[in-house]
């Protein structure tokens, strides 16, 4: 008993060690900005630059985008297939893991490919970009909405809302997604996770987003990129926090499983 | 679930929504819930890797041919497929097996529960944090004046980059990738690990069965297909891994999606049809990958539930 409680230290140990030494070696490089002396420099050359806050705004704004268009495909799609048609979940079902067999760089080339010419031409569009990375958010905001609308009895609820003279509008403002809040929450900060600092349909699309920003800041310098890697890290927690959070106090299982590397 | 209920015939769970087919005719209407979402997703997932797929078999005039998915086992093509094929096998198995030494010590090995939800939320952030600042975070810390080297070779005389060491090469890409590998690892073999009942042990060890024992014909038997199937999800992961490339190596290391990213930018093969063809390529390896997992998964969940 003791020899194998042994092992479990060791390999905590071990995995505490590969995990924090980057993060503090990562803080510790973002603190040599300034010549002769440790101080916050960099970060404050990071917020300084006129760049960043450019692109960092420019992100914010597709991710709110990709957020409400995402939401406003699947809300009605899962609820619809919940209440009226089950027989067509397994469809929304594979068109929503698709994106996990169609990595971001085959996604972006196809669309660059369909959409760069007539009869469609988008490339020049943020809509393509937002397009995109609804795609890219395709399983996470299926998979919260589907398991928000699970762990409620749907087909109750709305009949008994109906039965009292609900209208539709009513039942989906007023009963449907007061109840799925958690689900709501974790799609949403599941995606702005994603979108913020992404770097492969940005890029090959040309866009002035925060991740290409980010990958020309290393190429030039060496100690602000450590400082933005620290504050990448710091947000990253921030919003994966606030899905725990909520999710626990509720009682549902938060899944926080994602990320477009 | 009770609109499938009706087509049940004689069974006490509705038949697999498939198969209630006849619901389509009885109800047009019913499509046109899904109708926006399923617009959408073919206009911009299925129709783009569709246009790819046609190019990857037509020549530069538009008929049919072989000859660019031939060309995928030209050397140089070859050696890139290879080369990301062993990043993602290499990550795979250390990120798969730390991983699953990891979510063993937090569960059966009996360390506080504490540390076990600090792990998992920890997990939670880590296997989201990649990308070009992740690659930044391993400069820092490991490349040539990051911090770990330069304190080895000060304070310990050991100069990582004179043995061979290099962040911007294979193994520095594999430590790198393992960031968010061994995290997403202990997240998904958890359950596993949760399922593995007490009352199994116990039961063997009345029998008279030894730990080991307990472990050779119990244990690894039950925990073989959700590993592997874990274990092929992270090698998907890193398979299709673009931007902590890009920004580690600066697009020197010859991987597959490194490739077509400077084919989409310049043409760099001097044929756009091969370049359909690598992606082409890349998402049948995806498939292969998920449809293992989906396999070993169901095969998982006969014991572990």
């Amino acid at each position: 008993m003791r020899g194998r409680r042994g092992w479990s230290w060791f390999w905590m140990a071990l995995g505490a060690l590969y995990f924090f030494v980057p993060l503090l070696a990562t803080f510790l490089f973002s603190l040599h900005g300034k010549r002769g002396a440790l101080g916050f420099a960099a970060y404050h050359k990071v917020f300084a630059d006129p760049q960043f806050l450019q692109t960092f705004s420019f992100s914010l704004e597709m991710a709110v985008c990709t957020i409400i268009l995402g939401l406003a495909l699947f809300l009605p799609t899962v609820i619809w297939i919940h209440l009226r048609a089950p027989w067509a979940k397994p469809i929304v079902e594979i068109f929503s893991l698709l994106p996990f067999v169609i990595p971001p760089i085959v996604l972006v080339f196809g669309l660059i490919r369909l959409y760069s010419g007539p009869p469609i031409p988008l490339v020049q569009s943020r809509f393509l970009l937002v397009a995109g990375y609804v795609v890219l958010s395709f399983p996470y905001i299926y998979r919260s909405v589907d398991a928000g609308l699970r762990a409620m009895d749907l087909r109750g609820l709305s009949e008994a809302a109906q039965s009292l003279g609900a209208g539709w509008l009513t039942i989906m403002f007023k009963v449907i997604l007061p109840n799925m809040r958690v689900a709501l929450l974790s799609a949403t900060f599941l995606t702005f996770a994603i979108v913020i600092g992404e770097l492969t349909l940005a890029v090959m699309l040309a866009w002035p987003a925060f991740g290409p920003y980010m990958a020309l800041m290393g190429r030039d310098l060496a100690y602000e990129p450590a400082a933005l890697a620290i504050l990448s890290f710091m947000l990253t927690w921030g919003l994966i926090s606030v899905i725990q959070v909520v999710s626990r106090r509720v009682g549902g299982n938060g899944s926080s499983v994602g990320g477009a590397h | 679930m009770s609109l499938t209920a009706p087509y049940a015939e004689g069974g006490a769970r509705p038949a697999l929504p498939l198969r209630a087919r006849p619901a389509v005719w009885r109800q047009p209407r019913a499509w046109f819930g899904i109708v926006p979402f399923a617009a959408f997703a073919v206009a911009f997932m299925i129709l783009p890797a569709a246009s790819l797929f046609l190019g990857a078999f037509q020549d530069a005039q538009g008929g049919f041919t072989l000859a660019n998915v031939a060309h995928l086992f030209r050397p140089n093509i070859l050696s890139s497929y290879l080369v990301t094929i062993e990043v993602s096998a290499v990550t795979a198995l250390a990120g798969g097996l730390f991983g699953l030494l990891l979510a063993y010590a937090v569960t059966i090995g009996g360390l506080p529960k504490p540390l076990r939800s600090g792990l998992l939320t920890f997990c939670g952030v880590a296997s989201n944090f990649a990308g070009v600042p992740l690659a930044f975070a391993f400069i820092a810390t490991m490349g040539r004046v990051g911090m770990v080297t330069v304190l080895l070779r000060t304070v310990f005389g050991v100069n990582l980059y004179a043995h061979g060491f290099n962040l911007y090469s294979f193994w520095g890409l594999c430590l790198t990738y393992l960031y968010f590998q061994l995290p997403l690892m202990v997240l998904i073999i958890t359950p596993a690990l949760d399922g593995m009942k007490k009352e199994w042990l116990e039961a063997s060890q009345s029998l008279g069965a030894s730990r080991t024992r307990y472990w050779l014909e119990v244990g690894l038997p039950v925990l073989t297909p959700p590993l592997l199937s874990c274990m092929i999800l992270l090698f998907g992961n890193a398979f299709g891994a673009y931007a902590t490339a890009y920004a580690l190596t600066g697009g020197l290391l010859n991987l597959v999606p490194i490739l077509i990213g400077a084919q989409i930018q310049g043409d760099v093969l001097h044929d756009p049809n091969l370049g359909y063809a690598m992606a082409f390529g890349m998402v049948v390896v995806m498939t292969a990958c998920i449809l293992a997992y989906s396999g070993l998964q169901k095969r998982a969940s006969r014991w572990l539930r």
